[in-house]
């Protein structure tokens, strides 16, 4: 046996082999380098911005204890204190003076201890900064990034689905001069991705006079050849049989597409739907092009312009971060399936 | 709203109250008067219409224009106020006492862009191809929690490339977790990202982190359509595990090989977001992308020289072209085969 059985084996023979062991630590290991970062953003998406600068960083989010103490006027940070006699003791802090602290009993507010600075260590308890996820809110337009984000990723969907899905019908359903032609044509913008023809769209888009428009964003990539491609293939393993005799029914061709093709078509409209969504959502370099005024950018670019000025408000941008990606997180706890088997069968993403 | 009745003819109907039906009942008759015009044969192209109308407009016409843009000069965006300049603004591209070193070229940020494109992908796809592999592998024995494992690896496919850096950014910086552990096992702190060599380093491992689910699933998918049958022969035939691998598994796996490294050489080679965000292109042009380049000089300079970015995305283009030519050349000896 040597490693190669790792690489061939595809059933196990019983008893768990060294080669087994070695599958599962790679997958462990896997799991900590893939999840690990992601969990650490959303650990500490939730510190102040005190427990962010902190160094070493601690694991959970973290903040000073305090209580409040009659004489006071704000609540006092706890410390548990190392005294003279070796006891060690939680007070708080009233003032520090120099290398000094003056420290209280909150159970005899009255009596001042004093206490060298290195003999107390600060009384941490979990807490979450959930400000970090409201202020940005209110602070910056934030909530219009988002919205702006949603719009584009609800409407750029419905408008690839309707018209995909219409191409693919004629594709699929119709023998007609020019149909090879049409396919190729379609198939053929795949090799044209984006960014080469970067500067010309921008152009188009000129002259609808849609610069700094949200509708800038979503016409570009309404049509894809992805989508024509998954419906079509689709599509073709429809049974004709219902289309002729809606037809014999007196069915117009368009309610033929509506109301026949399309409700049988769902399955491949929900694996578009879902790709769209992300490729929407995700979408960075084009609307980074084409919206220059802050009021209409999407999420990611709005997120992007943020790291930038904001290089010290990481407790904000982390937050955002979160938000950002928690519609995506939904989409895959829900829709993973059907996302593996899209990817799959097309080898598309 | 309206509760269909199941069609007569179909009996397949969109049996909830829903928004679509209203639709297709008020947009029929301007379709049905269509119809009647242009004759059922017709049809079809008006079904084609509005898709090839959005190609033509957002992909063809921009193709058009883009060798257009390339031959001509100055700063305006519109064609018409643009003079013609030739073949300089690729001159111009071109103009290097030596195309292997950067800095002897008149655009040597587009030079830096191509020399760092092609050492990014050169390791990038290799050691993704490599990892997705043998992650496929693995993924593809009788493990418990399969399923788990495969969509721990797959998700960060589905995050957005801002979100990506964000997230490394945050592990990497200065007073990041990465080194508190590096000053807990008694090293001093990197700052990662004013390193040239770090910054291509992490560049290259966050874009294998981000985008190895994908090739791992095609190859997955790969693995899981060979027929079990074949090992058991081979098993029956005494083949050692390692030559079934080879005589096996890899000839069987190849299409699915191909379509993963072409894949990945043609979004290799157009490599931007992640980098961008993370790393900026620095420190100084250490991790500049050829697709930041055009990004740049079409649109992030005050010079916006459309001309010059035009010209560099013909030639990434051209690159596009022969990859893709690439992968259909191997499809097809695949099928004659």
């Amino acid at each position: 046996m040597s490693i190669a059985t790792a690489l061939t084996l595809r059933r196990g023979r019983g008893r768990l082999h060294w080669t087994d062991l070695a599958s599962y630590a790679y997958l462990l290991l896997g799991v900590v380098l893939m999840f690990g970062p992601v969990l650490w953003l959303g650990l500490s998406s939730f510190k102040t911005q005190a427990g962010l600068l902190e160094f070493p960083p601690s694991l959970l989010p973290t903040s000073q204890k305090e209580i409040s103490v009659p004489g006071y006027d704000k609540p006092l940070p706890l410390f548990t204190v190392t005294l003279e006699d070796g006891s060690t003791k939680v007070l708080a802090q009233a003032r520090r003076i120099g290398l000094q602290a003056q420290m209280i009993d909150p159970a005899e507010p009255t009596k001042v201890i004093r206490v060298a600075l290195d003999k107390r260590v600060p009384l941490r308890e979990t807490a979450f900064a959930w400000s970090n996820y409201t202020e940005p809110l209110r602070q910056f337009d934030f909530l219009r990034y988002l919205g702006n984000s949603v719009f584009v990723t609800v409407v750029a969907t419905l408008i690839t689905l309707l018209i995909n899905s219409m191409a693919a019908y004629a594709l699929s359903i119709y023998e007609f001069p020019g149909r090879n032609f049409a396919m190729l044509g379609i198939i053929g913008t795949l090799m044209i991705p984006i960014t080469i023809i970067l500067v010309p769209v921008y152009l188009v888009i000129t002259w609808l006079g849609l610069v700094n428009n949200l509708w800038a964003v979503i016409l570009p990539g309404a049509a894809t050849p992805t989508g024509v491609f998954l419906l079509r293939q689709y599509m073709l393993t429809l049974p004709r049989d219902l289309i002729e005799a809606a037809r014999m029914d007196k069915a117009s061709e368009w309610q033929i597409y509506a109301r026949i093709v399309l409700p049988l078509s769902l399955p491949a409209l929900a694996v578009l739907a879902i790709f769209s969504v992300m490729w929407r959502w995700n979408e960075f370099l084009w609307p980074l092009a084409v919206l220059s005024k802050s009021e209409s950018y999407t999420l990611q670019i709005g997120l992007n312009a943020f790291q930038g000025e904001l290089q010290t408000q990481w407790n904000y941008l982390l937050a955002m971060t979160v938000i950002t990606l928690l519609p995506i997180a939904v989409v895959f706890v829900f829709l993973q399936r059907f996302i593996v088997a899209g990817i799959a069968n097309t080898g598309v993403k | 709203m309206a509760v269909d009745t199941p069609h007569a003819a179909t009996g397949r109907p969109m049996d909830r109250p829903d928004i679509w039906g209203v639709v297709v009942r008020l947009t029929d008759g301007p379709m049905r008067a269509l119809q009647r015009m242009l004759g059922e044969r017709r049809m079809p192209y008006v079904f084609l219409l509005p898709n090839l109308a959005f190609f033509t407009l957002f992909v063809f016409v921009p193709l058009g224009l883009n060798l257009w843009y390339s031959l001509t000069g100055g700063s305006a965006l519109f064609p018409s106020q643009r003079p013609y300049v030739g073949l300089s603004q690729y001159g111009f591209l071109f103009d290097c006492d030596s195309m292997l070193d950067a800095s002897t070229c008149r655009e040597d940020h587009f030079w830096r862009g191509v020399h760092n494109t092609l050492f990014f992908v050169a390791i990038q796809v290799t050691l993704m191809v490599l990892f997705s592999l043998v992650t496929a592998l693995v993924l593809n024995r009788p493990i418990r929690g399969r399923g788990f494992f495969r969509a721990v690896y797959f998700f960060p496919v589905l995050l957005s490339p801002v979100v990506v850096a964000l997230i490394w950014k945050w592990i990497l910086q200065r007073d990041g977790v990465l080194n508190a552990a590096v000053t807990m096992l008694g090293g001093h702190k990197i700052i990662f990202f004013v390193d040239p060599g770090w910054a291509m380093f992490w560049a290259i491992f966050v874009s294998i982190w981000a985008h190895m689910g994908f090739y791992t699933l095609i190859l997955l998918a790969g693995l899981q359509a060979i027929p079990k049958d074949l090992y058991e022969a081979a098993q029956m035939d005494h083949a050692s595990p390692w030559r079934t691998f080879q005589r096996v598994t890899l000839p069987l796996l190849w299409p699915n090989m191909i379509v993963v490294i072409v894949l990945a050489l043609i979004r290799g080679v157009q490599t931007f977001d992640e980098v961008f965000v993370l790393t900026g292109g620095g420190p100084g042009t250490a991790t500049l992308m050829v697709v930041q380049y055009i990004y740049e000089t079409a649109f992030a300079n005050q010079s916006q020289n459309f001309g010059l970015a035009a010209a560099a995305s013909v030639v990434l283009g051209v690159v596009l072209f022969v990859l893709t030519l690439l992968q259909l050349g191997f499809s097809r000896r695949k099928a004659g085969a």
